[in-house]
């Protein structure tokens, strides 16, 4: 449990204050706590925001087509594959919660080490996805179907990669032990991890089908 | 505790809205000269309304400031709600405020409505540092232009296609547009660079000329005379010397001028 | 084992070198000072970049040779350069909107005054935090380093509308200063959003027992609105400038439609293709008022929060009307997110669209008239003290009525006609938006200085710099009104350019005095600062017998913010001259059925 260290004193690191001071649960006709976990209610504000980013592109997008220039792009193949491998790397990722709910360390760090393996493959396919439409002759200012393509899927992968830095993170404090047993400590990084996947298939959505 | 403050912000205040009034009732607006008379309404109608608020709340906000300092055994109230008083102030505000937006709606659409049939066309070019003025001639159509034909000692700055029959008539003239009195103007706005904007200030007439698009506007000159035409957005280095002149003539001078 | 810790950390003075106290510090006190004077910092900078301004545009044919030889990048033989007269416009723009005026009031005193009036020892992620001033800093260094490149800082506007911000020789300040704006702007966002996550998570989630969200402060409530503001539309102007960042190095064309003419020269490839194809300038437009229009509300919330507060205090009297002032504020910001385009009413857009712009436009002045009726009403009846605080709230409220009431000129579209883009609208967003700003901020500066410093601000000087800052700052701003109408164009370098602006210029001139009487007033607000935050005398806990939280508190707090519990709320923060008690006032923190307590069920 987080250590219930007097707060006066406390310089601060990140994150938690013990629930006593942090007018927790006492609230009685006031006083917060209604959101709980202060770094996962941060978390889903930041995905908020990342959202409006993501809106504001895609009326920027709506937009453009409109435009007597747009063509239509055909999309890579590999970008299935690279679907594929970033929704199974959800899958491994939801495995290793089980695993770690259960206590199976072992059991957890392989199937996190498939999400960061699954990952860092996205990122590649992503690569061989450029490339391929680079090879095709689709380059980032022929067309703004294609600037889209690059913009969007650049975007989502800067953020994936943000995603495979906090991984490692994660890793490490598994590693060293630095989750307790009982806590979902694996739970902050798996709402970054399956936002980034959902993201994905909006994109696709968006760049392929609308 | 001394008065002083609360008599200075009083007095500030008074002046404030003197001066304001006395220099708002001036006629600033440049006589105009053209139709769009209701424009200039409008504003009078805004200045009315708002400077009756104006006045309104600072005279209440000198005398409360001054009436309501602290004094010795004074004793402030706590009453802090009214919801009656509260609902009145803001109905009447809503009132007021959709009576704006009824207004300015249907002086919007006025303005941005249909030109008459019989309005003359003209073309106007915003262009890093000149407004390049072309009018169709006589067969009423625009030749077409193309950015690859400009040629800077022929003076076309536009890119116009001679070998478009279409351009064989059109008149080209820089920082000077010709009107007539009387006859509505469709003047159709490009820009072949950066965002300008065609403001003629007597005419109470401005549109953004916008790369990429033509924006279109007309009006109806009513008097003649010459004017000024400036460049209303920010175009670079040269933004503030991109000055034209509207020359609007009576309709006989016009008829006049193309008989020689 | 977690026991004899914190035994071990309570035996011992907690030892923080210098570095980790103020310099790379997580204590929130410290990061809102920090912010506070590197904003002060900016605005100096800003405000002499606008006395540059004035001085060419009321005399163009000035010989200002003694700046020339300060400044040889700028000026020649004497003369400024047009484009150096672009850079001066478009970053005083922009250094005031993002990095004076979104931060001293937001970054500056959110951070100051969060935990305080919550009831928190600090903010919700004290790192996050930190991490947010050292984002910031670097963004302010950028902005400022554009000015040191070959071809000058941006010069496209604080609007930085394409092309012109698109085309690198559109402009000189649009080859490497734009860039850097746009990177410089990257890391203001960043530090924003990093202070955004933190100021709702701390309001929502920290405060103390019976801080209800009702009985926040006013000014609690603005930084809260604010944060959701700055989260949901500061993105959009990201979006826009990611898209601006690909047309300017990449080839793309988001922003640049095709058969463009760059001084006679077209913008095509050797086969004669268009080199840019199909964007829209209007693309940019969208995106950047989508957050412009939220951002001028985000420098104004803090300003009308703090007003509220400090009438309320210096009136002795509970502010009117309290719910309709928390329900104006959530009207306003719901609001400024769906009027963005009277912005662009003569942009080229669809006049249908303008329509629509028109009707949120209108209607945003409800609740906005409603905040001043309100503030009147706590005046009538009530026991002024006109201390320093108390003028500067007044001030924002006169600020407030002048600057908004020409609000009410401009949304409507067609009145717009002949007023966009003249001084008329220099004069509209001076008034409410930077007026209101800056009165606030300093109101709140004279007011929570105990909190900051531990001292209290000179009283004298305090109401000298009001007056003279009040008195030139109308002196500036209000005769802009007029030559606005009169058709004076903005951002321009040389207004005796034209004939029908000729009779104007002697309005220019009294406006450049007072521009310069107002910049030079500055210097006893910064005597006065600096004086006492080293030399003032000591403050008590609470100086002015107010009812928040932070009064609770020494002055200035310690780390941790309370030295024992934090105390618990028991009543709204307006109890002023409660007819059932013996002072005229009763804290926030007090339990005896007075005032408000009295008034409602008991607990």
């Amino acid at each position: 449990m987080p250590s219930a260290e007097l707060v006066t004193d406390a310089p601060s690191r990140g994150g938690r204050l013990p629930p006593a001071e942090a007018g927790y649960p006492g609230g009685g006709d006031g006083g917060g706590g209604l959101i709980g976990d202060p770094a996962r209610f941060g978390l889903w504000l930041f995905l908020a925001t990342l959202s409006m980013l993501f809106v504001g592109l895609t009326s920027a997008y709506l937009v453009r087509r409109e435009s007597g220039d747009w063509l239509p792009l055909r999309p890579p193949g590999v970008l299935w594959v690279n679907t594929a491998i970033l929704l199974a790397s959800s899958v491994t990722l939801e495995a290793a919660r089980r695993r770690l709910a259960a206590w199976d360390l072992s059991g957890t760090r392989r199937f996190l080490g498939g999400t960061g393996l699954l990952g860092a493959g996205f990122v590649a396919g992503q690569a061989l996805a450029w490339r391929e439409l680079v090879d095709r002759g689709f380059y980032l200012a022929s067309n703004p179907h294609n600037s889209f393509f690059y913009v969007l899927t650049g975007l989502h992968v800067l953020h994936l990669v943000s995603g495979l830095i906090w991984y490692c993170a994660v890793h490490y404090r598994l590693r060293r032990l630095a989750i307790a047993p009982g806590d979902d400590g694996l739970r902050l990084f798996a709402t970054y991890w399956h936002f980034l996947g959902g993201l994905w298939l909006y994109l696709l959505l968006l760049l392929f089908v609308i | 505790m001394s008065k002083l403050q609360g008599l200075l912000f009083a007095l500030a205040t008074l002046v404030l809205v003197v001066a304001a009034t006395l220099l708002f009732t001036r006629d600033w607006l440049p006589p105009l000269v053209s139709d769009r008379a209701a424009i200039d309404n409008a504003i009078w109608v805004s200045l009315l309304v708002t400077g009756v608020v104006f006045i309104a709340t600072n005279l209440l906000l000198a005398w409360f400031g001054f009436r309501y300092q602290d004094a010795d055994g004074a004793k402030a109230s706590y009453w802090h709600d009214n919801p009656k008083l509260e609902w009145s102030w803001t109905l009447a505000t809503a009132v007021v405020m959709l009576a704006f937006l009824f207004n300015s709606l249907s002086l919007w659409a006025d303005i941005h409505g249909e030109a008459p049939e019989d309005a003359m066309l003209v073309e106007v070019t915003g262009q890093q540092f000149r407004w390049v003025v072309r009018y169709p001639g006589p067969d009423g159509a625009f030749g077409r232009t193309d950015a690859t034909l400009v040629d800077v000692n022929a003076e076309n700055y536009i890119g116009l296609d001679e070998t478009d029959p279409a351009a064989g008539d059109d008149v080209m003239r820089i920082n000077e547009l010709h009107l007539v009195e009387d006859h509505p103007v469709r003047v159709q706005l490009r820009s072949t660079d950066v965002i300008h904007s065609f403001f003629l200030p007597d005419f109470r007439v401005k549109q953004d000329a916008m790369p990429g698009l033509t924006v279109e506007t007309w009006f109806v000159p009513t008097e003649a005379g010459e004017y000024e035409i400036a460049c209303a957005e920010h175009c670079g280095l040269g933004h503030y010397r991109m000055r034209g002149f509207v020359h609007v003539v009576s309709a006989q001078e016009h008829a006049r001028a193309l008989a020689e | 084992m977690a026991e004899s810790a914190a035994t071990a950390h309570d035996a011992h003075a907690h030892e923080q070198s210098f570095i980790s106290k103020y310099v790379f510090s997580m204590d929130h006190k410290v990061i809102g000072v920090q912010y506070y004077v590197t904003a002060m910092l900016m605005a100096v900078i800003a405000g002499l970049l606008a006395m540059m301004i004035r001085l060419q545009v009321a005399f163009p044919a000035g010989d200002f040779s003694l700046l020339g030889s300060i400044l040889p990048a700028g000026y020649s033989s004497g003369v400024m350069n047009p484009e150096f007269y672009a850079m001066l416009f478009t970053m005083h723009g922009t250094i005031m909107v993002f990095f004076v005026l979104s931060t001293a009031p937001v970054s500056g005193f959110g951070n100051l005054l969060i935990p305080l009036q919550v009831g928190a020892r600090d903010m919700a992620f004290p790192f996050l935090n930190m991490l947010s001033y050292w984002t910031f800093l670097p963004g302010c260094a950028v902005i400022l380093a554009s000015f040191f490149v070959e071809s000058g800082a941006a010069a496209a506007g604080w609007t930085a509308y394409p092309p012109l911000s698109a085309l690198k020789n559109a402009v000189p300040g649009s080859g490497m200063g734009q860039t850097l704006w746009i990177v410089g702007m990257t890391f203001f966002i960043a530090s924003f959003t990093m202070g955004g996550l933190n100021f709702l998570t701390t309001i929502l989630n920290m405060r103390t027992k019976g801080l209800s969200m009702m009985r926040m402060p006013l000014t609690l409530w603005a930084m809260f609105l604010v944060a959701i503001l700055g989260l949901l539309s500061f993105p959009a102007l990201v979006a826009g400038c990611i898209l601006l960042l690909f047309d300017r190095h990449l080839g793309t064309s988001f922003y640049l439609p095709s058969g463009l003419i760059m001084t006679n020269v077209p913008l095509v490839d050797a086969s004669g293709a268009s080199l840019t194809s199909g964007g829209s300038p209007l693309l940019w437009q969208h995106l950047f008022w989508f957050l412009g229009h939220p951002e001028v509300y985000i420098l104004m919330l803090p300003a009308l929060g703090f007003t509220s507060d400090l009438i309320s205090c210096f009136s002795r009297r509970p502010i009117f009307g309290h719910k309709s002032m928390v329900g104006a504020m959530v009207a306003i910001s719901g609001l400024s997110f769906i009027v963005w385009g009277h912005h662009m009413f003569q942009s080229g857009m669809s006049p249908y669209l303008s329509m629509a712009f028109v009707v949120g436009t209108m209607l945003i002045a409800v609740p906005s008239a409603v905040k001043v009726f309100n503030w009147l009403a706590t005046l009538w009846r009530a026991r002024i003290q006109f201390r320093t605080p108390m003028l500067w709230a007044m001030g924002v409220v006169s600020l407030f009525i002048s600057g908004g009431l020409s609000g009410i000129w401009l949304g409507q579209s067609a009145v717009d006609i002949p007023l966009h883009d003249t001084y008329f609208v220099v004069a509209h967003f001076h008034l409410i938006m930077a007026g209101a700003a800056l009165f606030g901020v300093f109101g709140a500066t004279a007011f929570w200085f105990p909190k900051m410093f531990g001292r209290t601000m000179n009283e004298s000087l305090g109401k000298v710099h009001f007056w003279l800052t009040f008195l030139a700052y109308y002196g500036t701003f209000f005769p802009m009104h007029y030559i606005g109408i009169a058709g004076h164009m903005r951002r321009i370098y040389d207004p005796t350019q034209y004939g029908f602006l000729q009779h104007l210029q002697g309005f220019n001139h009294f406006i450049t005095y007072s521009a310069l009487i107002l910049g030079a007033s500055q210097i006893v607000f910064f005597v006065n600062f600096f004086w006492s935050a080293f030399k003032g005398p000591k403050a008590s806990p609470n100086p002015w017998n107010a009812t928040g939280l932070e009064w609770t508190t020494p002055s200035p707090p310690g780390h941790g913010n309370w030295p024992g519990e934090i105390p618990e709320v028991h009543r709204w923060p307006y109890d002023y001259s409660p007819p059932d008690a013996e002072a005229d006032f009763v804290m926030q923190t007090d339990p005896a059925p007075v005032g408000e307590r009295a008034r409602s069920a008991p607990a």
